[in-house]
C-alpha cells in the first residue's frame, strides 16, 4: 500500500447534509417515543408503577372467643401463621415448588388461583392457615427465591382438647366455592374462614371480625420497604353462651366411653346448660381445613362422630314419652285419677298381644304405679282409651314432630305421629292398633333428645315451652339492640294433672320405681327411664348380645319437684335398659346441686372474701 | 509529528456539552446506586471521566494522519486481541469479553477496536478517488470490518459486534452511495435475515420475539422491556424527581446504572428532562458533523463522519430500547451507562475528531 496522499478534495456538502438529517430523524424518533409513552397516556404507567411497588395484605381479624354462661373460654385463639401469596409477581414456574414445600395438592394451588381471577391483581391471596414449624421454616429458608410468599401472624382457633363440646361449637373452615356465591358470604374472598357448624355457624356472622388491610412498599425482591396504609381489623366479637362449663364437663365425663347424648335444659326460659353428643370429633385436626381422606373416614364411620345426636338423633323415645300419654288421656278425660288395670304380663289388643317389660306382670295398676313402674299394659290401655288424635294434640303441644327453634343449625323434627300424618306421609289410614306402640313411644314415634328435654321441661312446669337457646337473652340483646325473646308457647292444663304426673315421676326415682340409680339423698328428682327397641323383638333374639341391636337407654330427669330449674335427658345407644342412662342423669343432677351449695356457701361469707373467690375461680379443666 | 497547539483550538463547544451529558449521567449514576451493592459508583465513574478527558487531549496530539498510515498494525492487534479473548477471556454475564489488564481493572476488547475500524474505514474512503463507491469497495470493507464482527459475535456480543457496521455506514454514506447498492443490500438483507435467525442464540431470538410482544413472557425477558416502558411511562411531563423513582428505586428496573440508565433518568426526570438530554446528543452529534465539514481534508471529513454515526447508533439503540422502539440489546447510552471501557473509548473517539479539529488549517 502506498503512503497516504493528503487527499484535500472534500466530502460532497449534500452528503453531510443527508447525516444530518439522519440525526435529526433520529432525534425525532425516539423523542416521539417518549411523547408517546411520558405525555400521552400518563395515568396508565403511573398506575402500573403504583402496582409494581405496593402490595396489599390482609390483616386477619381474629374471631370472637366463645364463653361459657360464667364468662370462662370454651374456644379460643392462638397466634399462628398463615402464608399469602402476591400475585403481582408471581412466578407460575415456581408454583409446583411452593405447593410441595407448603404441603398442598398443586391442583389446589391452581385453584385457589383461578377462583381469585376476578380479584384486583394486587390482592394478595391467603395460600394456607396454620402452618406448621417445618412449613414456617420453608419459607424462611426460600424468602429470596419466592418473594411472592410472604408469612403473616394471624389468630387460629383453638377448641378443646379431646372434642370436649364439639358438637356444640362446631367448627370453622375455608369458605367453600359454593358458600362464596352465597350472599352471607360474599364479601368474603377465597381462602376465608367461615362457621361450618355448631355455635360457630349459627353466629359466624357475630363471631368473625372484619378483616384489616395492609399496603406496603415492596421492592422487586418483594422485601418491604416501608408502609403505607393500615385498615386496622375490626375483631370478632366475643360469645357467652348458656352453657355451664360445670355441667358440661360432668355430662361429658359421664358419657365416656358411651355412644349418645345428654341436654341440660333450664325449663324456666330454655336456657340450655349442657349438650353433649358423642362419639366426638376434636375440631383442631381439621382447623382451617379437612383432608379428603380425615373426611372420608369421618363420614363412613359407622358410628356416625358428625351427628350431633342432641338434636339430630331421631329416635324412639320408648317409656320416656309415657308422661305425655299420661298428659293426653287425663286432659282429654280419656282416663280419671281412679283408672286402674291389671296387668298380668301382657295384654291383647286388635287380635295381637302385646307384652310388658316384666313377665310375672304389675297386679293392679294405676296411673301412680304404672308411671313410676312403667308399666306397659297399663299404658296400652290408656293410649286404646284416648285414640292417636289427643295423643298426637298433646304430643305437639309439647314439641314433639317439628324443630325446637334452637339456635344450631340443622336440627331434626322427629316424628309425632297422627291419623294425618299417616295419610300424608304413607298415604295410609290409621290403625287402632297402631295407637298401642305409640302409647309406649315405639311405632312410628321419633324424637331428638332435646325435643324430649324440652318438652317434659314445659309439662312440669304446667304448660310452658320456651324456646330452647344457647345464648342468654341478655347476650342477644347487647348483640343485636332489638332484640326480644319469642314468647313461650303455653297451654292451659290442669295443675292437678300435672301434679299426678309429678308425683309419678318422683316415685320412679324415690319409692322403688325404675330409676332408683338416678336418686340424689337430699333432693326430690323426679325422673323417667325409656328402654326403646330399635329391632323387632325376633331380630333382636337372634342377635342376642350384639351391642348394634341392643335397645336404646334413655332417662330424663328433673330437679326440684315443685317448679323445676333444671332437666336433664341422656341418651345411652344401645345401652340395654334406660336404668343405665340414669346414673349419667344423675352426675349432670348432682354437679347443678353441688354447685348450688357452693354458691350458697359463697354467698354466707364476708363479701370482701366472696370478690376474691369470683375473681378467682379456677380455669376449666375441661 | 506532534505539534503543540493552544488549548483554545480545542473543540471546547462539543466538550461542554459532552460534559454537561456526564454530569447527567454521574447524577443518574448516583440515584441509581444509592443503596445497593453499587452504591458509590458515581465516584468511579467520576474517575473515568477524568482520565477519558486525559486520553482526549493525548489522542488529539497526535497527527491523525500518522494514526491513518499505521492502521494495518492496529488491525492486526485488534484481531489478535480478539482471538486472545477466546483464550485468557473472562467470563462475565455469559458471555467472554474481558481480558484480565491488572488485578480488578478488566479490559473489553471489543470496545477499543471500534476507533481502529474509524480509522480503518477512514482510510480506506479517503484513498478513493471517485464519486462513489463501486460493489468491490463495499466487498472489501465489508470483509475488514467483518472479520472482527464475527469475532466479537462468537463472545458473544451481538449489540457491539453490530455497533461496527454503523462505523462502515459513515463511510459509504460520505463516500457517496449509490441507490443501485442500497437496493442490492437490502434485497441481501432480506434474504440473509430468515437465514439469519438459524444462527442466533436462543436468547438473542427470544429477545426479538419478545420485541414484537413484550407481554408474551412477561417473567423473563420481556420483563426488562415491561418495566422500562413502565418506569418511562410513569415519569410523565416531569418526572419523579431525583432519587425518587419508584421503578428504579426499588429496583424493578434491571440495571439502572448501565444499560437501562435513560430508562430511569427518564423516570425520575420525565419528558422534559428527556428532551434536554437529546437535545444535548443532537449537538454533540450535529457538532462532530461540523467538524467534518470543517476538516482539512477527506480523511478527517471521515473519521468524524464515522464517530457521528456510531455514536448516532447507540443512541438509536439504546434509547430506542428503553422508550421500547427496539429491542433489547445491551449496548451502554455513550456518557451516561457507567462504565469504564465504554467511557475510554467514546473519549478515544472524541479525541481523534479534536485530532481533525486542531489541523483543520494545516496546509
Amino acid at each position: 500500500m502506498s503512503p497516504l496522499d493528503r487527499e484535500k478534495t472534500k466530502i460532497a456538502p449534500g452528503k453531510i447534509t443527508t447525516i444530518q438529517y439522519l440525526c435529526l430523524a433520529v432525534f425525532l424518533y425516539l423523542a416521539s417515543g417518549f411523547w408517546h409513552l411520558q405525555v400521552q397516556s400518563p395515568g396508565l404507567w403511573a398506575e402500573q408503577a403504583e402496582r409494581n411497588r405496593i402490595r396489599s395484605l390482609p390483616v386477619i381479624a381474629p374471631r370472637g372467643k366463645i364463653l361459657d354462661r360464667e364468662g370462662r373460654v370454651i374456644a379460643d385463639n392462638q397466634a399462628a401463621f398463615s402464608v399469602v401469596l402476591s400475585r403481582t409477581n408471581l412466578n407460575e414456574a415456581n408454583l409446583r415448588i411452593i405447593a410441595e414445600g407448603l404441603n398442598l395438592p398443586f391442583e389446589e394451588v391452581q385453584n385457589r388461583l383461578h377462583r381469585a381471577r376476578n380479584l384486583p391483581e394486587y390482592h394478595a391471596l391467603v395460600l394456607k392457615q396454620g402452618l406448621t414449624t417445618s412449613e414456617v421454616a420453608f419459607l424462611e429458608a426460600h424468602r429470596l427465591e419466592f418473594p411472592e410468599l410472604e408469612l403473616i401472624g394471624v389468630q387460629h382457633r383453638r377448641y378443646p382438647a379431646e372434642g370436649f363440646a364439639s358438637h356444640l361449637i362446631g367448627y370453622v373452615g375455608e369458605v367453600s366455592e359454593a358458600e362464596l356465591n352465597s350472599p352471607e358470604f360474599a364479601v368474603l374472598e377465597p381462602g376465608g374462614i367461615v362457621g361450618k357448624a355448631g355455635i360457630e355457624r349459627q353466629y359466624n356472622d357475630v363471631l368473625t371480625g372484619v378483616d384489616g388491610r395492609r399496603e406496603v412498599i415492596v421492592d422487586s425482591l418483594g422485601v418491604e420497604r416501608g408502609g403505607i396504609s393500615m385498615r386496622d381489623p375490626k375483631p370478632g366479637r366475643s360469645i357467652r353462651l348458656t352453657i355451664d362449663l360445670d355441667l358440661q364437663a360432668a355430662a361429658e365425663l359421664a358419657m365416656e366411653g358411651r355412644k349418645g347424648a345428654v341436654v341440660a335444659l333450664d325449663p324456666r326460659n330454655g336456657e340450655v346448660l349442657a349438650l353433649v353428643s358423642t362419639p366426638n370429633l376434636d375440631p383442631n385436626q381439621f382447623a382451617g381445613r379437612i383432608r379428603a381422606a380425615q373426611w372420608r373416614e369421618l363420614t363412613q364411620n359407622p358410628d356416625k362422630p358428625l351427628l350431633n345426636r342432641a338434636i339430630q338423633a331421631q329416635l324412639a323415645p320408648g317409656s320416656t314419652f309415657k308422661p305425655f300419654i299420661a298428659l293426653a288421656a287425663l286432659e282429654s278425660g280419656a282416663i280419671d285419677e281412679s283408672f286402674s288395670v291389671r296387668c298380668g304380663g301382657g295384654a291383647a289388643f286388635f287380635g295381637r298381644y302385646f307384652r310388658c317389660h316384666i313377665k310375672g306382670g304389675h297386679g293392679s295398676v294405676a296411673l301412680h304405679k304404672g308411671i313410676a313402674q312403667s308399666c306397659d299394659v297399663y299404658f296400652y290401655n290408656v293410649g286404646n282409651r284416648t285414640g292417636i288424635d289427643p295423643i298426637a294434640e298433646y304430643g305437639e303441644m309439647a314439641g314433639f314432630g317439628r324443630k325446637t327453634g334452637i339456635d344450631l343449625p340443622h336440627e331434626e323434627e322427629g316424628v309425632m305421629p297422627s291419623a294425618k300424618w299417616k295419610v300424608r306421609q304413607l298415604r295410609q289410614k290409621w290403625y287402632a292398633g297402631e295407637t298401642i306402640s305409640v302409647a309406649i313411644g315405639q311405632g312410628y314415634t321419633t324424637v331428638t333428645p332435646l325435643q324430649l328435654t324440652a318438652g317434659l321441661g314445659g309439662l312440669l312446669l304446667g304448660g310452658v315451652w320456651h324456646r330452647p337457646r344457647l345464648v342468654p337473652d341478655d347476650e342477644m340483646r347487647s348483640i343485636h339492640p332489638g332484640f326480644t325473646a319469642p314468647a313461650p308457647r303455653r297451654a292451659a292444663l290442669d295443675p292437678e294433672h300435672v301434679d299426678r304426673i309429678k308425683r309419678g315421676l318422683w316415685a320412679v326415682v324415690n319409692e322403688g320405681g325404675t330409676g332408683v340409680r338416678a336418686r340424689l339423698p337430699g333432693y326430690d328428682v323426679l325422673g323417667k327411664t325409656g328402654t326403646a327397641q330399635v329391632a323387632s323383638a325376633e331380630l333382636a333374639k337372634l342377635h342376642k348380645g350384639e351391642q348394634e341391636f341392643l335397645d336404646n337407654a334413655w332417662f330424663i330427669g328433673a330437679v326440684p319437684k315443685d317448679n323445676p330449674e333444671l332437666v336433664v335427658t341422656a341418651l345411652f345407644e344401645h345401652g340395654a335398659h334406660g336404668n343405665l342412662a340414669a346414673p349419667i342423669v344423675r352426675d349432670v343432677l348432682k354437679a347443678y346441686l353441688d354447685k348450688q351449695i357452693r354458691r350458697r356457701l359463697t354467698e354466707q361469707r364476708p363479701p370482701s372474701s366472696s370478690q376474691v373467690a369470683q375473681t378467682g375461680r379456677p380455669a376449666p379443666a375441661p | 509529528m506532534t505539534r503543540s497547539f493552544s488549548a483554545r483550538e480545542f473543540d471546547w463547544t462539543l466538550i461542554g456539552f459532552v460534559l454537561a451529558l456526564c454530569t447527567l449521567g454521574v447524577l443518574q449514576i448516583y440515584s441509581a446506586t444509592r443503596n445497593t451493592v453499587w452504591q458509590g459508583a458515581h465516584y468511579k465513574q467520576i474517575a473515568n471521566i477524568l482520565i477519558g478527558l486525559a486520553v482526549l487531549w493525548l489522542i488529539a496530539q497526535f497527527d491523525y494522519h500518522a494514526l491513518l498510515n499505521r492502521v494495518p498494525i492496529f488491525y492486526l492487534v485488534a484481531v489478535l486481541g480478539l482471538l486472545a479473548v477466546f483464550v485468557v477471556g473472562q467470563v462475565r454475564f455469559g458471555a467472554k469479553r474481558w481480558i484480565p489488564v491488572i488485578a480488578g481493572f478488566n479490559f473489553q476488547v471489543s470496545e477499543f477496536v471500534k476507533p481502529v475500524l474509524v480509522l480503518l474505514v477512514a482510510r480506506y474512503f479517503a484513498e478513493l478517488r471517485r464519486d462513489s463507491v463501486s460493489g468491490a469497495d463495499l466487498l472489501k470493507t465489508g470483509a475488514l470490518v467483518g472479520v472482527p464482527m464475527l469475532l466479537v459475535m462468537k463472545q458473544p456480543d451481538l449489540g457491539t459486534a453490530l455497533s461496527y457496521l454503523p462505523i462502515l455506514a459513515g463511510g459509504i454514506l460520505g463516500a457517496g452511495v449509490r441507490w443501485k447498492h442500497v437496493a442490492v443490500l437490502v434485497l441481501l438483507g432480506a434474504l440473509i435475515l430468515p437465514a439469519g435467525w438459524q444462527f442466533l442464540r436462543p436468547y438473542q431470538k427470544e429477545r426479538l420475539m419478545t420485541f414484537v410482544d413484550p407481554s408474551r413472557d412477561p417473567r423473563g425477558s420481556g420483563y426488562q422491556l415491561i418495566q422500562s416502558r413502565i418506569a418511562v411511562g410513569s415519569g410523565g411531563l416531569w418526572g419523579k424527581g431525583i432519587a425518587r423513582g419508584t421503578q428504579t428505586q426499588l429496583r424493578f428496573l434491571p440495571v439502572p446504572h448501565t444499560d437501562f440508565i435513560f430508562s430511569a433518568y427518564a423516570e425520575e426526570h420525565g419528558f422534559t428532562g428527556v428532551l434536554l438530554a437529546l437535545a444535548l446528543y443532537l449537538v454533540v452529534l450535529m457538532r462532530i458533523v461540523y467538524n467534518a465539514q470543517t476538516a482539512a481534508d477527506r480523511a478527517g471529513a471521515f473519521l468524524c463522519l464515522c464517530v457521528a454515526l456510531l455514536l448516532l447508533f447507540h443512541l438509536l439503540v439504546n434509547v430506542g430500547m428503553v422508550v421500547g422502539r427496539m429491542p433489547v440489546t445491551g449496548i451502554p447510552l455513550p456518557f451516561l451507562s457507567y462504565g469504564g471501557s465504554g467511557m475510554l473509548t467514546i473519549f478515544l473517539l472524541l479525541g481523534l475528531v479534536n485530532s481533525v479539529r486542531l489541523r483543520r488549517f494545516v496546509n
